[in-house]
């Protein structure tokens, strides 16, 4: 085994795994912090405090962008570069082009935050980074597609592994969609400020393209990659079925694509548009619950292992949440259903859904794979990940039970009459209803933040074992050298 | 073909995948861009009556986006009965023909504000961002009080309109230009839109419209409350007939 495994940390760059897995859970940290606090400036407003910088307006996007391209960006470059290897049995392509991903997202992170914070900002959801960012992330991406493409070509065998094709379709999804969504045009080479090239119902609508696209292939497809390796593996079962497999794959890409515009509906963009996005949005549902059930049912068989292993308990929940969704989303895409929930809080209750439910948990289940395997040790503790399990999910209900009164609600008293015709609401009598939800999701947000924090430790506990356990070998080996040195 | 020759082949995979993904994009965007009915003309005797911004009122529009404004607030009315009554007319394609980007929205937190231009004095909206709270207890905005402490920094105000014009924004820099744009939105029009007037148009707006109620200086305050006050001011609807814009839908 120690053979093995040593061998194993020659064979393959596990160096540039663990520098995205400690990243991953750095951002993680600090993203879903910022998200409790600005839900908690939704309900106290005071906490705005009257400091430019940590507004709700400015680091609404710092959350955003620290948790989708910080903890979800690195989480994927940690897994994918992982999957590759172990699947193509080969080692990452170019080790030094590997480290230059990783400084160039960590930088863009980073910068992004505080360009956010200091104001700098394209003011376009999901894609606010200012436009030198928008370059080093570019240059980042095609570096990653290359090193990508390299490392598939070294495999020493046939076939590419399934998971391998969703990890490339979201490389080249993402490359696409961010360039072509921020051709911009700047002030002058010394000036952050740019303004797009798009204008009015153009910019909306290739703005949903990439803001919804940004959902299916950076927070789904390449999730079900992530998926596609880490249950098979940790339920010791063969993936469910290898057609579904295939057709998923190729619908899933496909459908996607066109949905961007039911973000868009009732609004000036072209009916025929928007009814198109609608219809492909249904349509998604079939691919997405393909990936679902190919997914859970690869458990069958080894359903036992739901009561003793934490981290399959994991990735089972994801796909559930991953399943519901996926079948909200459909249903929020229909023009009636949406002209109530869209600009409420349903909508951000769905993307949690998604967000946390699917995306934040099928990494932890993840990472809690990949670290005794980069470190070559066991978990510090299987408890806290039990408590990290259970301090999560009932987050997550709070989180979206909360959003769902709060949207139902706001979007049915905004739209209510009294008997002369008239509204009989103001808009602002919506806004003081909301406190009490607010609340609740903020409440619901710092359980899962506490999850993650638990789940910190842990990782940090389990690497100080495993340079413990490390030290300790090398001594007894250099004692046993020294035994039989004298001898 | 057997899908084993695709997963065999990276070559292959990575052309079909592109291929696939591209169809969805080109299908739903590019036509935006050719059927002319997209964006709706809007006409009053011969004359554009949706125009650019003044560079005050660019000024303004970029602070609104420098704040988040649109992580709350959507500036996209629909066509329903309740949003009519509460907002107005609902928002049409050509009202924001000039904005790059869009600021439509995605979520309300706070009213729609389309149409917020004249609704509200100055005045209130000078005391609405300084503390909002004082004048509805109820909502949760923050407070803006720096808007009014902050002197506007305009210097590059040429440089911002002349990226704009780059992207399609009929800002005039020539004689040329300026008289395409008199024939297009008349000459008081056309005045504010030179670049080479720029920073004169600025002042010249703040003053006579002294937006922050002091009029010894030019403050972020100033240059906001310009930019709110024009949202959806620009098109007369009662100049129109019921069902002229429905046609463009």
């Amino acid at each position: 085994m120690a053979v093995a495994t040593a061998g194993a940390a020659e064979q393959y760059n596990y160096d540039i795994v663990r520098k995205f897995t400690v990243m991953a859970v750095v951002w993680g940290v600090l993203g879903m912090l910022v998200g409790v606090y600005i839900a908690s400036e939704l309900a106290w407003p005071a906490l705005n405090l009257d400091i430019p910088y940590i507004t709700f307006g400015r680091l609404r996007p710092v959350h955003t962008t620290l948790v989708i391209f910080g903890f979800g960006g690195s989480a994927l470059f940690a897994t994918s570069y992982y999957v590759v290897q172990r699947t193509c049995q080969t080692r990452l392509y170019g080790d030094g082009l590997a480290e230059f991903t990783f400084w160039g997202w960590q930088i863009a992170i980073g910068a992004a935050a505080v360009s956010y914070m200091l104001g700098y900002t394209q003011a376009r959801e999901y894609a606010e980074m200012v436009w030198p960012i928008d370059i080093l992330i570019a240059v980042t991406w095609v570096i990653y597609f290359y090193i990508y493409v390299q490392t598939l070509r070294r495999r020493s065998q046939p076939h590419i592994y399934v998971a391998n094709w969703f990890f490339i379709a979201f490389i080249l999804a993402t490359a696409l969609l961010h360039i072509f969504n921020n051709m911009e045009v700047p002030v002058s080479l010394f000036s952050l400020k740019s303004y797009s090239l798009h204008a009015g119902v153009q910019d909306a609508m290739t703005q949903w393209w990439y803001g919804h696209n940004a959902v299916g292939f950076f927070l789904t497809a390449a999730f079900l990659g992530m998926m596609y390796y880490f249950v098979p593996k940790q339920a010791g079962r063969p993936v469910y079925s290898y057609r579904l497999s295939i057709i998923h794959f190729w619908a899933l890409i496909f459908l996607y694509m066109w949905v961007g515009a039911h973000h868009l509906h009732w609004t000036a963009l072209p009916d025929w548009t928007s009814t198109l996005a609608a219809t492909f949005s249904i349509l998604l549902l079939m691919p997405s619950w393909g990936g679902m059930i190919n997914g859970i049912m690869t458990l069958s068989g080894a359903w036992d292992k739901l009561r003793t292993d934490p981290v399959i308990r994991f990735l089972i929940v994801a796909l559930s949440f991953y399943g519901m969704s996926t079948f909200e989303g459909p249903l929020l895409s229909l023009k009636s259903v949406n002209a109530l929930s869209h600009y409420t809080d349903w909508t951000v209750g769905h993307v949690h859904m998604g967000a946390l439910g699917w995306v934040a948990m099928i990494s932890f289940g993840s990472l809690y794979h990949l670290v005794p395997r980069l470190w070559n040790t066991t978990l510090y503790s299987l408890r806290l990940v039990y408590l990290h399990f259970w301090l999560a999910t009932i987050g997550i209900v709070l989180y979206i039970s909360a959003m769902w009164g709060a949207g139902i609600i706001q979007g049915l008293m905004l739209r209510a009459f009294d008997e002369y015709g008239n509204l009989a609401y103001t808009f602002i009598e919506s806004v003081a209803f909301l406190h009490k939800p607010y609340v609740v999701r903020a409440a619901g947000g710092a359980l899962f933040v506490t999850g993650i924090i638990v789940m910190a430790y842990n990782i940090f506990m389990t690497v100080r074992k495993a340079r413990r356990e490390e030290a300790e070998l090398e001594a007894r080996l250099a004692a046993k050298m020294a035994r039989a040195a004298a001898s | 073909m057997k899908h084993e020759k695709i997963e065999t082949n990276s070559g292959l995979l990575i052309v079909l995948t592109l291929i696939v993904i591209s169809i969805g994009g080109l299908v739903e965007i590019v036509p935006l861009y050719l059927i002319d009915s997209t964006v709706e003309t809007v006409k009053v005797e011969g004359k554009d009556t949706i125009r650019p911004y003044t560079p005050l009122e660019l000024a303004g529009r970029d602070i609104y986006l420098r704040e988040g404004c649109y992580t709350c607030h959507s500036q996209m009315i629909r066509p329903f009965r309740d949003e009519a009554l509460r907002y107005g007319h609902y928002s049409l394609a050509a009202e924001s023909q000039y904005d790059h980007p869009f600021q439509w929205g995605s979520k309300r937190t706070g009213p729609d504000l389309a149409r917020v231009g004249g609704k509200y004095s100055n005045q209130w909206h000078v005391q609405h961002l300084i503390a909002p709270r004082s004048v509805v207890p109820e909502s949760i905005m923050p407070n803006y009080p720096w808007l009014m402490d902050t002197l506007l920094r305009y210097k590059d105000m040429p440089a911002r309109m002349r990226a704009l014009k780059k992207v399609g924004v009929p800002y005039s820099e020539t004689e040329e230009e300026y008289q395409a744009n008199v024939e297009r939105f008349g000459e008081e029009v056309a005045g504010w839109l030179d670049i080479r007037r720029a920073e004169q148009n600025l002042l010249k707006q703040a003053v006579a419209g002294n937006y922050d109620g002091d009029n010894s200086d030019v403050t972020e305050m100033d240059a906001l409350v310009a930019y709110l006050q024009v949202l959806g001011t620009m098109v007369d609807f009662s100049k129109f007939d019921e069902g002229y814009f429905a046609s463009f839908r």
